[in-house]
């Protein structure tokens, strides 16, 4: 028993070891310096070979401004796109949570779908679609194919975060003579905002992230995978890293920010 | 929320809504999305792979790439293989042996999602290439030749899919270890189990759905990824990934290339079909 423990716990970090060393590289290339000229990089280097640890690539986070517009234009889609997808797919979260009706496994089994298609498939498709409208692919072609996948994944995060409330509540303030959207804000969207913030932190990191379906659809527009996608072959210098890590940082500090949060609204509750 | 008055139906299952429109109005908007966006394109897409040639697209596409096609679903299923084999114990140590350090472990499983895909597998080429370190310690063991390459290798893409989507296994299967009722566990010694007949006749078989849910969500997108076998292989390691990406915007070849992802997307339709058939489709979200 003891034994299977100790080869549980080695086996355990070696898999760690595999799962964390690519995000260490991440950070730590981040710090790569060139030994030569400031602006080694663009010529048609590549940020693979550890020169010498140096603030300078954070220093110069925008020496390249294309690579910098990309980062920031991902972050507005991915706004938007939270915003989309947030409301829609709440609404279909509280419809099937709260409500017993025909065709609910339908609808499930619909929502399921777009998360267990290849992205290949998605993006691709959707490509044809646009292709065979004649519509011209760019920023809203990419909100659109995100809010389509990022629905989904709103949809079952809420929806799991809010089952076995109690609805009663809103019947109980209804009874007290709330008015219904007086009962929405004063009751229901406290109960579900936990749930719902959730949810945007995920399908924020997603779209940002996201580059196979958002390639097939983007046009000539460049988010910021799409950059590095189109520039693999000439350049990739270590502001690439620079941005990679703020990223990391962001989505860490917001899961550990979340965490606390929560512990501490937990506790206040058992006092 | 404006529903009034309802009545409770079976518990669990939601209430009947007094005005049977209630639910629809609210799933409504998404809905009409996911049917414009994602039901019908996939229709469109069947459209596409018979324009110019009917079923003939999807024989030439099937005789002129065989050779890409196999290699995508040998490569898919080596690495579906290696994850589960990997995953399980780490995914049975942190539900069954972490104690307090559960919620941490299980961060740390997600931790690689919060660095962008592209840069996280750009540094597998880092690690990889040639003067790297990985390059240099197989070199100091004596276990590569000095012109040896890791990248553009088998191993090199199939290790970076593995990397990309060992999460995918690990959580799933987690949850269905998580969900054990630990009674059973002190139960199987009490009627004379030792810990591997425990393991074998309670424990793994309680979490196959896990681990079939995990199969699916790795193999799926490792199906469809062009992304390492473009940063880390070689004309000798692409996938049907490879083959859209380099023929989407080419209109003549289109037809072929839906036809090619029309082929895939049945194929993980009915297996994710006979799955949520078989286990339902709560594990796979």
């Amino acid at each position: 028993m003891k034994k299977r423990s100790t080869f549980l716990g080695v086996w355990s970090a070696v898999v760690f070891a595999y799962m964390f060393t690519p995000i260490l590289i991440v950070v730590l290339f981040s710090f790569n310096g060139s030994k030569t000229a400031a602006g080694a990089w663009s010529q048609g280097r590549y940020n693979y070979q550890w020169d010498k640890f140096s603030l300078d690539p954070w220093l110069n986070w925008n020496q390249y401004p294309d690579l910098t517009r990309a980062f920031v234009r991902s972050i507005l889609i991915a706004l938007v796109v939270v915003a989309i997808s947030v409301v829609l797919g709440t609404m279909m979260s509280l419809a099937l949570v709260k409500y017993d009706f025909k065709a609910k496994g339908i609808v499930n089994t619909l929502l399921v779908l777009p998360l267990t298609m290849p992205e290949l498939v998605l993006g691709f498709s959707l490509l044809t679609l646009f292709a065979s409208a004649n519509i011209e692919r760019g920023f809203v072609t990419i909100i659109i194919a995100h809010v389509m996948f990022c629905v989904s994944y709103i949809t079952t995060t809420v929806k799991a975060r809010i089952r076995g409330f109690d609805w009663g509540l809103e019947e109980a303030a209804a009874d007290l003579g709330a008015t219904p959207r007086r009962t929405f804000t004063r009751v229901t969207l406290p109960l579900i905002a936990p749930g719902i913030a959730a949810a945007a932190l995920l399908t924020f990191a997603l779209s940002l992230d996201d580059f196979i379906i958002t390639y097939f659809n983007a046009g000539r527009v460049e988010t910021f995978p799409v950059r590095i996608w189109n520039v693999r072959r000439s350049s990739i210098p270590p502001q690439l890293n620079v941005f990679g890590t703020l990223i990391l940082l962001v989505c860490v500090a917001l899961a550990v920010g979340g965490l606390f949060f929560q512990r501490r609204k937990l506790a206040a509750l058992r006092i | 929320m404006a529903g009034g008055v309802a009545v409770k139906a079976k518990s669990g299952d939601g209430m009947r809504p007094s005005r049977p429109w209630v639910p629809w109005l609210l799933l409504m908007p998404g809905l009409l999305w996911l049917t414009v966006f994602f039901v019908i394109p996939l229709f469109d897409l069947g459209r596409t792979s018979l324009k110019n040639g009917g079923l003939s697209n999807f024989t030439n596409v099937f005789r002129n790439n065989s050779e890409v096609i196999g290699r995508t679903f040998v490569y898919a299923l080596i690495v579906t293989v290696l994850a589960v084999l990997i995953g399980y114990p780490l995914a049975y140590f942190i539900s069954m042996k972490a104690g307090r350090w559960k919620p941490v472990l299980l961060a740390g499983v997600v931790l690689p999602f919060f660095v962008t895909y592209l840069i996280r597998t750009l540094a597998w080429k880092i690690l990889l290439f040639g003067g790297g370190p990985v390059a240099g310690v197989l070199r100091g063991l004596g276990l590569l030749s000095k012109d040896g390459e890791i990248l553009n290798t088998h191993a090199a893409v199939i290790g970076a899919l593995l990397y990309n989507f060992l999460p995918f296994m690990i959580l799933p299967i987690f949850v269905s270890l998580d969900k054990v009722d630990r009674r059973l566990l002190e139960a199987a010694p009490d009627l004379y189990a030792n810990g591997r007949a425990t393991f074998r006749k309670v424990t793994l078989p309680l979490s196959m759905p896990g681990v079939f849910a995990g199969s699916l969500l790795t193999f799926i997108p490792a199906c469809g990824d062009f992304i390492n076998a473009e940063l880390l292989g070689s004309d000798k390691q692409r996938m049907i990934g490879n083959l859209i990406e380099k023929n989407f915007l080419k209109e003549a070849l289109r037809p072929q290339m839906s036809a090619i992802s029309f082929v895939l997307m049945v194929l993980i339709l009915v297996g994710v079909l006979i799955y949520a058939r078989l286990l339902g489709t709560e594990e796979l979200t």
